[in-house]
């Protein structure tokens, strides 16, 4: 009863083994890792996450998303990284990392009065 | 502005017809996915090269006198001449036999397996690319111009295919003997791509030292051999083409031919 029900994680966590290759499928030998895809368009200044692709290594990686993620001028620089090195956090603590900043308004910086002779600040 | 220009120009276009014609026959077919797309991508920028080079034919023929019409009738679409109206691209790409085309036999070859076309490619690819190099500095202006832009899609093509080639011959015993077998039928096809030809507007010939150089470095990267075979087939550069362009016309003209004077 237990096995009915399996849940997959994207990328694996600092504190446990996890699936490797993108966490959805078993890779097997004969498949090619899996690598995500960070493109950056040419008024950006950061790279963003378009997707994943299959390659063998780093430079095939980088030509396969030039001729999938590239093709309607999206972007001007890519970066590739195999999805194994993707480092998550846990979806199942996310109640313990995210929710208590929620009530801590003293921690925006718009919480403060500053006083009129504070110029530059 | 002359018949030279005009055979030269449609040269250039039937052999990046072609060529991208053969490499669409991949669409759906690729062994990965990212392939695939590469490949088609290929045929899209060989398609592209196509337009701009039959557009330049068909200006320069409709401002041909009567005399320099008859000069290159032979190569003129029979069924446009039922239209009455100015020669387009499409007519040239699209309505004209097989003895009309000039593009190299190198292209109309079919797509075999997956080491056949990237080698077709590689050994293309290189082609153009040292071709365009020179054409770039060519008298005619609009030749140059389209050189120039086509220059970085064939880059790319050169880059990616001899890196398949590589792959491939460096791979494992049997993608070692497909590129093998693909070799022994292919390089008889080489040799025609540096044959002069009367409507040539550059000195082929002076481009096979660069093409060897990088046709042997990547061949010995590849751990694969040259073939000693030195006789070359020739004939497609003036129409005498091999049974496959007939199949292949087949299918790309069929439209053309059944709605005649068809718009999309």
């Amino acid at each position: 009863m237990n096995n009915l029900i399996i849940k997959y994680y994207y990328g694996d966590y600092g504190d446990r083994e996890a699936p490797t290759g993108g966490g959805i499928v078993k890779t097997s030998a004969n498949e090619w890792p899996l690598w995500e895809v960070f493109i950056r368009s040419k008024q950006g200044l950061d790279h963003k996450h378009v997707g994943s692709l299959h390659a063998v290594d780093a430079q095939m990686a980088v030509e396969n998303a030039r001729d999938v993620y590239t093709r309607r001028q999206e972007g001007v620089s890519i970066w590739v990284v195999e999805s194994k090195y993707v480092h998550a956090s846990n979806p199942d603590e996310a109640e313990s990392f995210y929710e208590p900043a929620n009530d801590k308004v003293y921690r925006h910086p718009t919480f403060y009065d500053l006083p009129d002779e504070v110029k530059h600040m | 502005m002359n018949t030279q220009t005009f055979l030269y120009s449609l040269h250039l276009a039937d052999n990046a017809l072609i060529l991208g014609q053969r490499n669409a026959e991949w669409t759906g077919h690729g062994p990965v996915l990212e392939q695939d797309i590469a490949i088609t991508n290929i045929s899209l920028d060989l398609l592209g090269q196509a337009r701009n080079f039959y557009q330049y034919a068909a200006f320069l023929f409709n401002g041909f006198n009567e005399e320099q019409k008859k000069a290159v009738d032979q190569y003129i679409p029979r069924l446009w001449k039922k239209y009455n109206r100015e020669l387009q691209e499409d007519d040239l790409a699209f309505l004209r036999e097989e003895q009309q085309y000039l593009n190299l036999l190198i292209t109309e070859l079919p797509r075999g397996d997956w080491a056949q076309s990237v080698l077709r490619q590689f050994f293309f690819s290189a082609f153009q690319f040292y071709l365009y190099q020179q054409l770039q500095n060519n008298a005619d202006q609009q030749l140059a111009a389209i050189a120039e832009k086509s220059i970085k899609e064939v880059t790319y093509h050169l880059r990616w295919s001899g890196e398949w080639v590589i792959r491939l011959g460096d791979g494992t015993n049997e993608s070692n003997d497909r590129m093998k077998n693909a070799l022994t039928d292919q390089w008889m096809f080489t040799g025609e791509m540096f044959m002069p030809e009367a409507y040539e507007l550059l000195d082929v010939s002076t481009i096979k030292n660069s093409w060897t150089k990088k046709v042997d470095d990547i061949l010995s990267q590849a751990t694969l051999e040259l073939p000693k075979q030195t006789w070359m087939q020739s004939g497609g550069k003036h129409g005498k083409h091999s049974e496959y362009l007939g199949y292949l016309l087949t299918e790309m003209q069929y439209l053309q031919r059944t709605f005649p004077n068809v718009t999309w």
